[in-house]
């Protein structure tokens, strides 16, 4: 899959912001929890993050290196890399209140 | 039950290469199955599994993966150069290949379904790099602590066993000893094939590891616990399994190295292979025989190994030349080696695990361990019994002469200490101190040897410059006398003896005296009697004579009566007086 897809809504308000968030999920083929995984991060991104935004998908399936560098022992797993620090989530996202916290996202966008 | 037979047929085993654990496996762990390695902390499970691993690489050239979930990559490589192997460099070859999962608790959150497969594919990435046989997951539990969902991560561990068992690797898992249970987070309901239980132990201060296969599906192994030792080159694990009795034995005889001793043991000295106690107080010279012994063995150029549990070896090198024994020629040759350590310093299980790397290492004919009564101590009586059987039997099948020294207690019975070994014993030599006026003096005796028949008496023994010597104890009037007495009681006897010598003479003399003068005796009464004798015969003949006289008187009476009818009386008378004239 390995489908880098940076947000659809990216307009000049992303510009205007210091701040791109980077983010990592990872999948193991297309599973239906992968796949759910990535609606669910779709759906929260543009929600809270609008415009100011990046994902990317790793199936490990076809790059099984990248596992390490990560720590990923779990599948889906969303790795925060920016901004700072490291944050990880696994599970399929079902629950955007626990993402929202996982992300650290309320603060940025209260 | 012939299912289970059918799987003994297949069963293949994957040797492990560590010392000892094969054996009792009888071939290694189950080839293509995961094993569980539980124990409490520190009992060594990690190191297990490295060696697993190293062994796996170096010697049967089965490259592995360690995924570490506990230790990071730097102290990993710490632990392997503690067992002499060099990680990196392993790697670098392509032999090994590590991974280490960790998941810090505070920067992950959980939402909704997951599984475990980046695990996997980790796993699985590791074990194709290098085409790994063997596996390591030390400890997976960590992932208890790490992930909130044990539900999840119960199926996922199901999973992982049977992935491990597809793709065919020999894995070794760890886990922490639980309260009741063999693994924390009961691990062996997944591992079902082998489970093999660490065990580290301190009793009365003196730790003991040990090892125990709890379950081995498809396979028989020991069942007992298996002291180990830890150390620089890794685990040693002692087999107890009993040799029993059908070991070789030896009609070779070896010189105790004491030519009066040999003579006492039917003039050949011990069998090679035969275990000698040696039996004595303190003080009695055990250290100084078991040294003469050493010697004699170097002598004829056999290995001899020493196990001093008293003394350091320089200390006995020096003791030792002060009887005329140069001991330090011999190691100086490698004939023989000195293993010193305090009998305090670890179980007496841990001691003959020593003993047996020591003695495999070293491969003597004669192994002599001053004292080993130190060792009793350590453990209890049935301890020490089976320990030392097995101990026995192992150099009784290797045809290692043993020679053990026993420090017995004051006024016990000499025999009663060592009562619980005495049945393994083939020679038992006592040394005892006799005391008397005022002395100290040195007693040894036979009190057993088998196959061979031997000296009932006791015998002085003497440490002299030159070595040990063996005198015929004085046993005169009744008593036993040594030393000085010995000698006082010789040189009375002596001057006694010198005394009835010449009375002997004198009386003899007397008695020739006393003959002669008999014969004297005699000879006087014979003379007289001879004197006699002739005397009679005179008288005897002057009186035939005075009758032949007679006789012809009276016929010239008759004569005369005639013819007086002619003559006077008177001219008779004058005729008579005539012929008397005649």
């Amino acid at each position: 899959m390995k489908t880098i897809s940076p947000g659809k809504g990216k307009k000049a308000k992303a510009d205007s912001t210091q701040e791109i968030w980077n983010l990592r999920l990872y999948v193991a083929g297309q599973t239906p929890k992968s796949i759910t995984a990535f609606a669910n991060l779709k759906k929260i991104c543009e929600e809270y993050l609008a415009g100011k935004y990046r994902i990317e998908v790793i199936d490990l399936l076809k790059n099984p290196q990248l596992a390490k560098g990560d720590q990923i022992i779990a599948i889906p797993t969303l790795v925060r890399k920016l901004p700072e620090p490291l944050k990880k989530i696994i599970g399929d996202l079902a629950n955007t209140e626990r993402v929202l916290v996982g992300l650290d996202i309320r603060s940025v966008s209260g | 039950m012939v299912k289970a037979k059918h799987k003994v047929d297949v069963l293949e085993k994957c040797p492990t290469g560590i010392r000892g654990l094969d054996e009792i496996t009888k071939g290694g762990l189950p080839r293509g199955r995961p094993t569980l390695i539980c124990g409490s902390a520190g009992s060594g499970k990690t190191l297990f599994a490295m060696e697993f691993l190293m062994r796996g690489a170096m010697d049967y050239r089965e490259p592995g993966v360690f995924m570490t979930f506990e230790e990071t990559p730097e102290d990993l490589a710490k632990n392997f150069i503690s067992l002499g192997f060099d990680l990196h460099d392993m790697m670098s070859r392509g032999l090994i290949a590590t991974d280490h999962v960790y998941i810090e608790r505070s920067e992950i959150e959980e939402t909704g379904e997951y599984d475990l497969e980046g695990l996997f594919i980790r796993l699985g990435n590791a074990i194709d790099s290098i085409g790994a046989k063997r596996v390591v997951l030390d400890t997976i539990e960590a992932l208890f602590s790490e992930l909130p969902n044990a539900t999840i991560l119960r199926a996922e561990l199901r999973r992982l066993f049977h992935w491990l068992k597809d793709r065919g690797v020999t894995a070794i898992v760890t886990g922490e000893s639980g309260d009741k249970t063999l693994t924390r987070y009961g691990l062996e309901e997944y591992v079902a094939d082998c489970v093999i239980l660490l065990d580290f132990r301190i009793v009365e201060q003196i730790s003991t590891r040990r090892l125990r296969i709890v379950k081995y599906r498809g396979s028989s192994h020991g069942s007992d616990e298996y002291p180990f030792l830890i150390d620089d080159r890794g685990f040693s694990i002692l087999p107890i399994t009993s040799l029993g009795l059908d070991y070789p034995v030896s009609t070779e005889r070896i010189s105790t190295g004491i030519p009066k001793l040999d003579t006492m043991l039917d003039g050949k000295g011990f069998y090679r292979g035969s275990t000698i106690l040696i039996s004595g107080t303190a003080g009695t010279g055990k250290t100084s025989l078991s040294a003469t012994f050493a010697d004699a063995a170097c002598l004829r150029g056999e290995r001899c190994l020493y196990f001093a549990f008293e003394e350091s070896p320089r200390q006995i090198i020096r003791n030792m030349r002060s009887i005329g024994i140069d001991l330090a020629r011999w190691v100086k040759k490698g004939l023989l080696k000195f293993h010193s350590a305090r009998p305090t310093l670890y179980g007496l299980e841990m001691h003959l695990v020593t003993f047996h790397k020591v003695i495999e290492e070293f491969k003597p004919l004669v192994f002599i361990v001053d004292p080993i009564s130190n060792l009793i101590a350590a453990g209890t009586a049935s301890e020490v019994k089976s320990v030392l059987t097995r101990l026995i039997d192992y150099l009784k099948m290797t045809k290692i002469s043993t020679f053990l020294t026993d420090l017995t207690h004051f006024g016990g019975s000499l025999e009663r200490s060592s009562e619980e070994i005495s049945s393994l014993i083939d020679t038992w030599l006592l040394l005892r101190d006799i005391e008397l006026k005022g002395e100290r003096n040195r007693g040894l005796y036979i009190l057993k040897s088998r196959g061979m028949a031997h000296s009932n008496q006791i015998q002085e023994f003497l440490l002299t410059n030159k070595g040990i010597d063996l005198i015929d104890i004085y046993t005169g009037s009744g008593e036993v006398l040594t030393g000085s007495a010995r000698a006082a009681q010789e040189a009375e006897e002596k001057a006694s003896e010198l005394v009835r010598r010449r009375e002997v003479v004198r009386r003899l003399r007397e008695q020739e005296r006393k003959r002669k003068a008999l014969e004297a005796k005699i000879a006087a009464l014979r003379a007289e009697f001879d004197a006699e004798s002739e005397e009679l015969h005179l008288v005897a003949e002057e009186e035939r004579k005075r009758q032949v006289v007679l006789a012809e008187d009276r016929l010239e009476l008759a004569h005369l009566r005639k013819r007086e009818t002619f003559s006077s009386p008177a001219k008779r008378l004058k005729k008579k007086g005539e012929r008397r004239v005649r």
